[in-house]
């Protein structure tokens, strides 16, 4: 790779450097470390071994990494069919309205996330207004608890990561020619069929994206299992900072890291290898990200 | 019409469902009963234990030092890094992209644990100076999409027509360049400041002792401490975050 001019070294060295310095490596040491021996006294031990990685082969693991992947999956999934409609009013409306609505999606996430997180726990509370208004209602019984359950867990997921969904989906949307569809029913096809034919193809990218940022965070949720979720509702991501915090035993992990990193590049791998090694092109994927991240802020 | 009215419905369930516990929380703020379902009428005591807890106004300040600081720097970084991905096509500028995109989509947990292991092999104490690091590598990305984003929009035959018409370099930066990208700058720094801000896991992976921030103090209360008081905390996060909503709207809307 070589500068075609200076000038481009000047411009891209500083942030080239960082990222590399305080991102790139510190990923590599996370790998390299996962196979290292742990030190009794919370450091990082001398010699090599595949013992960072024990926990994946411990079938107590095996149940919360599965736990991880199902609430992830369910998570998208209920993002994504409660974004769609949500997105098409919203890209329909007149652009007085889609403004509003914009701002009042945004405004909750721009509170902080750990606020978010506890006024869930404070209305799941026992003694709060829904457990209340279920017991009269008869749904619940007096023992039972909202909080503290994979439930718990699912219902906070969703509510932190649907606004990530619904902003790419109605950027894809509101460029969607509607025209089309009317031009598939004119043709005569259904209703259902020009909305799986016609309408999902069109704004695919968008349902990429949406995937893409609800998928791969949930994956490494911790504080929202750590708060809601319980012993019952325990993630990939506790597990995590349980090695650390907890047992001190950094090797173990990292072991799990890497785990939690190979799964957020393999779908990215997958695609780049379908696409038959056609470099995904920048500028769209960025576009994608900056259209709904100067829509409303992100990352929780 | 019936699909439409399916649409509205949704979305109004969904806004119901984004506001509800932000409302329960503010109004349990306000109620002098410790429980959340049994109303004790109007207090604002909880109000008042806040303001005399030291720790918060000390965490208060680490959050401040460290937003100042992580913004300013991954402004600079940021607003380099757009243009260069924007001005130049090359090989390198591939990997840079990628560099740039990949931490707006990794779990927070990876970047905190890396950026932890990182400190311990190279045997660096974890201090407000690490945490600092921390808040820069996240918000460099941030910034750049920003940035990039606004570039792409930019007419660059305004900047041809003001050199055919004979202005200078410093004023083509002074007129032109400063005022029409200064709204993509800020914003830019003003989603590293809130996502500063509003940061946990990464400062809670990479903070020493004493470099508590508020959401580190704010997890502490409400894992061990008195709820109210977080209730009551909460509101005043609310209230700014409102107030910082709208000031970010106006700037994106009149432009």
């Amino acid at each position: 790779m070589k500068f075609k001019n200076a000038n481009e070294i000047k411009i891209s060295i500083s942030s080239l450097i960082w990222l590399t310095l305080f991102f790139v490596i510190p990923t590599i040491i996370v790998v390299l470390i996962s196979f290292r021996n742990s030190d009794p006294s919370g450091g990082i031990g001398v010699g090599w071994s595949i013992d960072g990685f024990a926990d994946v082969f411990n079938p107590s693991f095996g149940m919360i990494l599965w736990r991880t992947v199902r609430l992830s999956l369910i998570t998208t999934v209920i993002c994504l069919s409660l974004a769609m409609p949500v997105s098409i009013y919203m890209a329909k409306a007149e652009e007085k309205i889609q403004n509003w609505l914009l701002l009042l999606i945004a405004i909750p996430f721009w509170t902080n996330f750990l606020i978010r997180v506890y006024a869930w726990k404070i209305v799941l509370h026992p003694e709060g207004l829904v457990k209340r208004l279920f017991l009269t209602l008869g749904l619940v019984s007096e023992n039972a608890s909202l909080l503290y359950n994979e439930g718990a867990v699912l219902l906070v997921l969703v509510y932190t990561y649907l606004p990530f969904a619904i902003l790419p989906l109605y950027t894809a949307i509101e460029k969607f020619d509607f025209r089309l569809i009317e031009a598939a029913r004119d043709l005569g096809s259904g209703q259902i069929r020009s909305f799986i034919k016609v309408f999902l193809p069109g704004i695919s990218q968008g349902i990429i994206s949406a995937i893409m940022v609800v998928f791969i965070p949930a994956l490494g949720s911790y504080v929202i299992p750590d708060m809601v979720g319980g012993p019952d509702g325990e993630m990939l991501g506790n597990k995590i900072a349980q090695r650390v915090f907890v047992d001190r035993n950094l090797p173990k992990g990292s072991g799990l890291s890497t785990l939690l990193i190979l799964a957020v590049i393999l779908p990215g791998l997958i695609r780049v290898v379908y696409k038959k090694i056609k470099p995904i092109s920048a500028t769209p994927l960025n576009r994608k990200i900056n259209s709904y991240l100067t829509k409303s802020k992100s990352k929780s | 019409m019936r699909k439409d009215r399916f649409t509205f419905v949704v979305t109004i369930l969904v806004l119901i469902f984004f506001y509800l516990p932000i409302v329960v929380l503010v109004v349990n703020s306000f109620n002098a009963s410790r429980f959340g379902s049994v109303w004790g009428g109007f207090s604002l005591k909880w109000y008042e234990k806040l303001f005399s807890d030291e720790n918060i106004w000390d965490s208060i300040k680490n959050t401040l030092i460290v937003a100042g600081v992580s913004t300013s720097v991954s402004m600079v970084l940021g607003t380099l890094s757009g243009y260069a991905l924007f001005k130049f096509k090359s090989g390198i500028q591939k990997v840079h992209n990628t560099l740039i995109t990949l931490p707006l989509i990794i779990p927070d947990i990876l970047m905190g644990m890396s950026l932890l292991l990182f400190f311990i092999a190279l045997k660096i104490e974890l201090s407000l100076f690490t945490v600092i690091l921390g808040h820069i590598t996240f918000c460099v990305s941030y910034v750049a999409v920003t940035v990039l984003a606004r570039l792409q929009d930019f007419d660059f035959s305004v900047v041809e027509a003001a050199q055919d018409l004979g202005a200078s370099p410093s004023l083509i930066l002074r007129k032109i360049y400063i005022p029409l990208l200064s709204p993509g700058l800020i914003s830019g720094g003003m989603l590293a400041l809130t996502l500063s801000l509003d940061d946990f896991i990464i400062t809670f992976f990479t903070a020493g002792p004493g470099s508590s921030t508020l959401p580190l103090q704010i997890y502490s209360m409400i894992k061990f401490g008195t709820p109210p008081v977080i209730n009551a905390l909460s509101t005043i996060f609310l209230l700014i975050t409102f107030l910082i909503a709208l000031i970010y709207q106006r700037i994106n809307t009149k432009q």
